[in-house]
């Protein structure tokens, strides 16, 4: 069976400025894929440029980027937009924005469904309460004639998360789902997703700068930087073996309770991530990296630490700081 | 705690009106509802909790932006609400969560850092010079970033522009309401260690606002659990991370995501009530969302209990 989502080299240029620089990512049916990385790497851009939802100055272009073995680079706004927010949907980070405000939550949804699938207004509004139910919202029939203002924010991501399953997607994007809300509330959020994506076997990319999410829901991690896909492994082998400068950099930032000592400093990779034109070419995280050479401005090859693990980097797998100056 | 607290807060209430519809008559929501406590000189105290317990409203109010309804916020011995705003200005400074709203887009960072120094009115223009220079340095800027906007600088330069802001008039007492929040985790991470060096350095004082509860580890001394208006544990940060007393408290932390691979989504056991400010529940306001609540719970208010390293309000300690 072929993969759900394939992308491979994909391109997005805004202008004189790359977001996406040579991307390859797939996506198995049931797979949960995070896509980590810090602000202005491409991972937005990314899922974007995959749901083609770019903006018009925005120019993408990919060798290969298909869906359930479709060419999507050929389809026309029709034919993406039968796709959207039906076989493949997606949902943000800031639920208030995402919503429209003038309309009842019964009425965004059924309307998904009205506009891919047809049928009558009730069968829909029918469907969209029982969504509600299953996102766990308590008394659906009353929240359908509500609008997005007078939930909290929670809810209002539980909405949006019943929306996107309107039309039983395949394919779920989740551009930061849970940023916006408190630790409990992403607890519950995320669980939900995890048990939806079992029940209905979704394929999901989650997007996120959020170590300890990706930790506890991917399967598999892209770590993205300056528009590439840095490195790439099973979540726990991602985890147990960084090997990517950036991925390790990373990790040590992240304060870990019970396991960095309290008043320590923490990690921190010193700079910030540039802004990369067309025509660059070597390493993107060479001016931020301690194990930087010459060699580095040169084009480097994707190596592998292992099965499904490979990376961008011409350190060898399970490099020590300080030992990569050596010829 | 050395004897004489640098921040005493003494039974604050903070209400607001709020008005539910054009005609419905207004409400009174109590944001704080009696909250104590006190900081010795150099801890940091982090307060914790999730949006609308009120730590925001705290931090306003302690750094006397807004009076309380009812209570008294003494700082370094003297009560706020009696100090002059310049006076004020010297002893205690905030930092925003945004850098990208609490800065001025029209003002060079060098103005933005030198304004508390001017708007003291009897510091020399080339006193405030030096300082802002010193100052910069200090928070690891190059002096050349004086001349530019903030809109030129990234999100972790504008953070360390508004601590440069913060401490040009050499304060005791900081108060960090969510410092980190809207950065990069390692951005986050140079921040929260320029954060601990400038303590070491200056002797400052910090009140330290979150919702990342391992950022609190890692920084404070002492953590404050906010929720609805009322602290219900307050103990040494190793004493509360280790052993949790209140359920809140223990909801919270376990909902952390560490991480760590192969835990999963914790189940926070706390289902899904929310809590809401404009209808505090009786008894213990926490007991709709608690998973060990007794009947008791839903009645009476819960006292304060000594638990090691600190206190707790909850019935079942």
């Amino acid at each position: 069976m072929s993969r759900l989502l394939e992308v491979e080299a994909l391109e997005v240029s805004f202008g004189a400025a790359s977001a996406v620089r040579g991307a390859s990512l797939a996506l198995d049916r049931g797979e949960t894929l995070c896509l980590v990385g810090e602000s202005g790497c491409g991972k937005s851009v990314t899922a974007l440029a995959v749901m083609g939802l770019l903006a018009r100055n925005a120019s993408r272009g990919a060798a290969r980027l298909s869906f359930d073995g479709q060419d999507l680079r050929g389809l026309d706004e029709r034919g993406m937009s039968r796709l959207r927010g039906n076989r493949m949907a997606m949902i943000f980070q800031e639920p208030m924005t995402s919503l429209n405000p003038a309309y009842t939550v019964g009425s965004q949804m059924a309307e998904v469904m009205l506009r891919h699938r047809g049928g009558t207004r009730a069968a829909a509004m029918a469907r969209a309460e029982d969504l509600l139910g299953r996102v766990r919202i308590t008394s659906p029939a009353m929240r359908l004639g509500q609008y997005p203002h007078q939930l909290s924010g929670g809810l209002r991501q539980r909405v949006m998360i019943a929306m996107a399953l309107m039309c039983d997607p395949e394919l779920l994007i989740a551009d930061e789902p849970t940023t916006a809300l408190d630790v409990t509330v992403q607890a519950q959020i995320l669980r939900l997703l995890l048990d939806l994506q079992k029940d209905l076997g979704l394929a999901m990319l989650l997007i996120t700068h959020d170590l300890g999410v990706v930790a506890r829901v991917a399967h598999r991690v892209a770590v993205m930087y300056a528009g590439e896909v840095v490195e790439t492994a099973a979540a726990a082998d991602l985890f147990a073996r960084p090997t990517h400068p950036y991925t390790r950099g990373l990790l040590a930032c992240v304060p870990v309770p019970g396991k960095v000592a309290r008043g320590a400093a923490l990690g921190s990779i010193a700079g910030v991530v540039p802004r990369l034109g067309p025509g660059f070419s070597g390493c993107g995280f060479r001016d931020r990296c301690g194990e930087a050479t010459a060699a580095c401005g040169g084009t480097i090859a994707r190596a592998s630490a292992g099965e499904g693990h490979d990376y961008l980097c011409r350190l060898p797998p399970g490099w020590r700081a300080g030992a990569g100056a050596a010829p | 705690m050395s004897a004489a607290p640098i921040i005493d807060v003494r039974g604050v209430r903070r209400s607001f009106r709020v008005r539910q519809g054009l005609f419905a008559a207004p409400r009174h929501v109590a944001a704080i509802d009696g909250v104590s406590f006190s900081v010795g000189a150099g801890e940091v105290l982090g307060i914790v909790g999730e949006s609308g317990c009120g730590k925001s409203t705290l931090a306003r109010v302690i750094l006397g932006l807004l009076p309380p309804t009812a209570g008294e916020v003494l700082v370094d011995g003297q009560r706020v609400a009696d100090m002059d705003r310049r006076a004020r200005a010297r002893l205690i400074q905030p930092v925003f969560q945004d850098p990208f709203s609490s800065l001025n887009p029209r003002r060079r960072v060098r103005d933005v850092v030198s304004m508390p120094l001017d708007a003291q009115g009897d510091v020399p223009a080339a006193e405030a010079r030096r300082r802002v220079d010193e100052m910069l340095a200090r928070v690891g800027l190059d002096p050349s970033m004086g001349e530019r906007y903030p809109a030129e600088l990234s999100g972790g330069q504008r953070q360390r522009v508004a601590i440069a802001r913060a401490l040009v008039l050499r304060p005791r007492i900081v108060v960090c309401d969510e410092p980190t929040s809207a950065l990069d985790v390692s951005v986050q991470a140079q921040i929260l260690n320029l954060l601990a060096e400038l303590r070491d350095a200056l002797g400052l004082t910090y009140l330290f606002i979150s919702h990342n509860l391992a950022v609190v580890e890692h920084v404070a001394t002492e953590v404050a659990v906010m929720y609805l208006g009322r602290i219900v544990e307050r103990r040494e940060t190793s004493a509360l991370f280790g052993a949790p007393a209140h359920p809140y408290t223990k909801a919270l932390l376990a909902s952390v995501l560490t991480p760590e691979p192969g835990l999963g989504i914790p189940d926070t056991g706390l289902g899904d009530a929310m809590p809401d400010p404009s209808n505090v529940p009786p008894g213990c306001s926490f007991h709709p969302r608690c998973p060990v609540a007794t009947a008791r719970c839903r009645v009476d208010i819960p006292a304060t209990a000594r638990v090691a390293g600190g206190q707790s309000d909850c019935h079942l300690l």
